[in-house]
């Protein structure tokens, strides 16, 4: 009796330690955001008064948050787009064994050993408007970080260059698992390098490249060190992407009903462009 | 088709043994030209490439160099003219870079350990025991991934800050003990085995303990080997969560702690990227080291579409 009972318990004392720490840091904290967002709140945080959705009509209500999911919205964009683009011109020019491959493989997948403050500190200087390399080597005179039209281009490039490692891996992944003798086959019937490219190596890439593109979806709407160094925010609020709206309204504004409602949005965002992505998935990505 | 083969077949048997020789010798010529110029385009493309991607790494390593008198200058300056190791000395006399160091070093090595150990032991319930809730359970744990860190970090806060916890190393690394990528990738090594390297274990006498220690961790150096460079190299590079809940010297992680020589002094912006590149080659020489295991225990079985 009394070691059946211990069978029946045993497994889930394996579980325990994990569940612990989702309990404590993530399933209730979860919870607490979403009641957090329902009330007005005092500046240690805790809750004080009952306001219901108005934390939420407030947001939607206000220029400053339309503001910040359009900023999003562009800079998501631009960190996909880029992230993918970088990665998936490595992992071509590294498809075929050459001398040298092994460093060169490394250096692409490099990115993704390099922390998002490191890697701001790097552009910060790089993009100087006086002493840096990009406007000494365009020969131009742009104070890139402080002028509003290209501020949140480039934190999105530095971002887009720190992901575009670990999406060369991907990438490389994906190539390694194409059937070469297709390759051979498309070239005997006259295929170009270009049409291959096209109608062979990114079908071919298709199931890898779903996968990259939700990551790189949900990565890219959580960065947050390069904006806290680069550009807080700023100029203008034209970076001030959500994260770091919640940063600014929780811990300056010790607004932290809103800057719950703000995190309850992100997430409410996020995980429909999951499901949507699923959705698409099971409709058009063949195997 | 069968026109062309018609008319080579014509054209060769005009032609005597030497000829034929000849033709074959210029062809085999003429495609080695072909192969050796295709390789040399795509290792120039690749040198192209790398300089694009190592740029801001090449140029990180040359300003460290630098002296800081050389940095203001209108004229192109790629690489100092005389290199000195003055500034990563500075650096260190400037902050205490060697306690950040050391700070993220026990809580990256802390975390990963605590990794290591939760997530094995939750992946062996889920692909070795029966019990009740188990897809529930395992469902509950996948869809952790979903939720953002941001949606979350807030309520931590103010929870840890509530137990007076700030400031300390546990805050640093208790949220961070476990990961449902950790729990995923250990479970989809664990379901290639045979149950009946389990059962038969059991039989004699292995009790699940030392059938995990034993067995199971060694069978599995691989994906340890990648979750331990994944995790470390995370770790390591850690912003938001130590920037909110450290505010002391003692406390801070080397990515909080270098944002120290940001100063608003110009001067010291060789000082910074020295800093910056030294707190770099610790996550690169685990990558480094660890690329292979990284991508070995990633991609197979893990991620195959």
């Amino acid at each position: 009796m009394e070691n059946n009972v211990k069978r029946k318990i045993a497994p889930y004392l394996y579980l325990v330690p994990c569940m612990l720490i989702f309990g404590i840091f993530l399933f209730y904290p979860f919870i607490k955001t979403i009641y957090l967002s329902l009330y007005k709140t005092n500046k240690m945080g805790q809750a004080k008064l009952y306001v219901g959705l108005e934390n939420y009509k407030d947001l939607l209500q206000s220029a400053s948050f339309i503001n910040s999911l359009k900023v999003t919205l562009i800079f998501v964009v631009i960190v996909v787009l880029g992230g993918m683009l970088l990665g998936l011109i490595a992992a071509v020019l590294c498809n075929k064994a050459f001398p040298g491959i092994r460093f060169f493989s490394t250096s692409y997948a490099l990115p993704m050993a390099i922390a998002s403050s490191s890697a701001a500190m790097i552009f910060q200087i790089m993009l100087h408007p006086a002493v840096g390399i990009v406007n000494k080597l365009l020969g131009l005179d742009i104070n890139w970080l402080n002028d509003p039209n290209t501020a949140l281009i480039c934190v999105a490039v530095l971002t887009a260059w720190l992901n575009s490692g670990i999406n060369f891996l991907y990438f490389s992944a994906g190539l390694g698992n194409i059937d070469e003798t297709i390759y051979e086959r498309a070239s005997v019937d006259g295929a170009t390098g270009v049409q291959q490219f096209f109608s062979l190596t990114l079908p071919g890439l298709s199931p890898i490249m779903f996968y990259t593109l939700v990551v790189n979806i949900i990565q890219a709407f959580q960065s947050f060190g390069q904006i806290k160094i680069l550009t807080e925010g700023g100029p203008n609020e034209s970076t001030n992407v959500i994260v770091y709206s919640i940063y600014r309204d929780a811990f300056f504004n010790y607004r932290f009903g809103s800057a719950a409602a703000q995190s309850v949005i992100l997430f409410v965002i996020i995980m429909i462009i999951t499901l949507i992505m699923f959705r698409i998935e099971k409709k058009g990505v063949n195997y | 088709m069968t026109q062309i083969n018609d008319s080579v077949a014509l054209a060769v048997g005009d032609m005597s043994r030497e000829e034929l020789l000849e033709l074959k010798k210029t062809m085999n010529a003429k495609a080695l030209a072909k192969r050796r110029s295709r390789t040399a385009l795509r290792i120039t493309a690749n040198v192209v490439f790398a300089v694009l991607i190592l740029l801001p790494l090449l140029y990180a390593i040359s300003i460290a160099l630098m002296p800081s008198n050389e940095l203001f200058t209108t004229e192109l300056n790629l690489f100092p003219k005389n290199p000195t190791f003055s500034n990563f000395v500075n650096a260190f006399r400037t902050v205490p870079l060697l306690k950040f160091i050391l700070n993220s070093f026990i809580m990256a090595g802390c975390i990963t350990i605590g990794q290591i150990i939760t997530c094995s032991l939750a992946a062996f319930a889920f692909s070795f025991l029966e019990f009740k809730g188990k897809g529930i359970l395992f469902m509950v744990v996948m869809a952790t991934m979903m939720v953002p860190g941001e949606a979350t970090i807030i309520s931590n806060y103010l929870t840890v800050s509530s137990w007076g916890m700030l400031d300390t190393y546990q805050v640093l690394i208790v949220p961070y003990l476990t990961s449902a990528m950790g729990i995923f990738l250990f479970r989809q090594f664990y379901m290639t085995f045979p149950i009946s390297l389990y059962e038969s274990a059991k039989l004699d006498g292995c009790g699940n303990l030392r059938f995990i220690v034993k067995i199971l961790l060694p069978l599995t150096k691989s994906a340890i080997g990648a979750m331990a460079v994944y995790t470390f190299i995370n770790a390591w590079n850690m912003y938001m969560w130590p920037l909110l809940v450290t505010g002391s010297n003692n406390m801070r992680t080397v990515q909080i702690g270098i944002s120290m020589l940001d100063s608003v002094d110009s001067q010291s912006i060789t000082l910074m990227i020295a800093g910056v590149v030294m707190i770099i080659i610790p996550s690169i020489s685990i990558f480094i080291i660890g690329q292979k295991q990284l991508i070995r225990g990633m991609f197979s079985g893990a991620v195959k579409g």
